[in-house]
């Protein structure tokens, strides 16, 4: 199953991340991991939020380009090796990376590892299987 | 030249004339002084004869038009109603030599000044100040014309929204063309930088075919385009001529 993230489109102009984050704020989404992908010209904000629906139109009310896209989602410990472990699981078994970002949740004090990878399917199999959890969208919404 | 170490005082060129696209007083300064020549502009337009129309003297101020061969008027692009001597407007050319394809009164839609005043030179053909500006919406981007009219029709044709911007600047000397292009939901499909990074060149590719320029794309945020009274401004050249 996979889990769902916010791409933001993003001009290279002082104060639009603000305004983004703002509008967000003032629909009271609150945001657990985010990162942005930058080029000389603009940059793409990818956000994980416990509510996609309400966020996403907040954001295309707003004027904002927004899309949403699946994301897989490893819970990992917060120890040293760990990410260097998914890391092989997945070198092993030939799956590309495109993009990830990491982020440390409250509660059950693990690592969660937010990856975009060229193979899907295969890839969800192989962590299951190497023991990494893929990530639930309710675990998300519970955060 | 100079890169092939050829002295540029060894060569004996005394002048040259240089047209087909607008150059300013600064690009005459720089010939002359790198050159060692003198630089002259020369104005003609291929529906008449080409190059030929009018010249500079060695005054190098406005360019004398053969009125042997070409009556020249400067109308009011709005009523068709010539304008005194002066006063910018549309340059239209009656041709008296021409066969097979005569020209009355046709419409360069350069926008120029004529001057009857006695030249220092000692010629007393009316002379036209550089064109300045075109009456339709045409751009001379390194001497070749563009329409927005043409960047349009690629971006549909390539299944985009028609909200672009076409900035033209001058670095170097060399004419640089900028097109901007408003983002729509399905082009963040993916949301990866390489997705976009694709379009772009996707896009630039098939202007380059269209146009044969070949601009730089940016990708903008939607409705971050300027518009005034709802109607889009198509063309910001930032060009000084």
């Amino acid at each position: 199953m996979k889990i769902q993230q916010l791409s933001i489109f993003v001009e290279n102009q002082i104060g639009r991340l603000a305004e983004i984050t703002r509008t967000l704020a003032d629909s009271g989404i609150d945001i657990k991991a985010f990162s942005v992908a930058d080029t000389s010209d603009f940059g793409i904000l990818r956000l994980i939020v416990t509510d996609n629906e309400k966020a996403y139109e907040a954001l295309s009310n707003a004027g904002f380009t927004v899309t949403m896209a699946d994301v897989i989602g490893v819970g990992i410990t917060d120890t040293p090796g760990a990410l260097a472990s998914v890391m092989e699981c997945l070198g092993k078994n030939g799956i590309s990376i495109e993009y990830l970002y990491a982020f440390i949740a409250r509660e059950d004090e693990k690592a969660y590892v937010i990856f975009n990878v060229d193979k899907w399917q295969q890839a969800e199999e192989v962590l299951t299987k190497g023991g990494f959890p893929v990530l639930q969208p309710e675990q998300v919404r519970e955060m | 030249m100079r890169d092939m170490g050829i002295d540029p005082s060894s060569i004996r060129l005394r002048a040259g004339f240089f047209g087909a696209e607008p150059w300013t007083e600064e690009m005459r300064q720089q010939i002359q002084t790198l050159l060692g020549v003198k630089a002259y502009d020369i104005y003609g337009l291929s529906e008449t004869c080409g190059p030929g129309v009018a010249f500079e003297c060695t005054e190098q101020n406005g360019m004398h038009i053969n009125e042997d061969f070409f009556y020249a008027e400067v109308i009011d692009p709005q009523t068709g109603k010539p304008l005194p001597d002066g006063e910018y407007g549309e340059l239209v050319f009656t041709c008296f030599a021409k066969q097979a394809l005569p020209l009355i009164r046709y419409r360069t839609r350069d926008i120029c000044a004529l001057s009857r005043e006695k030249c220092a030179c000692g010629r007393t053909f009316v002379k036209m100040t550089k064109p300045r500006g075109r009456s339709d919406d045409m751009l001379i981007i390194r001497g070749i014309n563009v329409f927005p009219s043409q960047v349009e029709s690629v971006l549909l044709s390539l299944g985009m929204q028609p909200n672009y911007l076409l900035e033209v600047d001058r670095v170097n000397n060399l004419d640089t063309l900028t097109i901007k292009i408003e983002m729509t939901p399905d082009m963040l499909v993916g949301g990866t930088v390489r997705g976009l990074e694709a379009i772009e060149r996707r896009v630039a590719s098939a202007m380059q075919s269209t146009l044969n320029i070949s601009p730089k794309i940016k990708l903008v945020e939607p409705k971050s385009l300027p518009r005034s009274e709802g109607k889009a401004t198509r063309v910001i050249d930032k060009r000084k001529i």
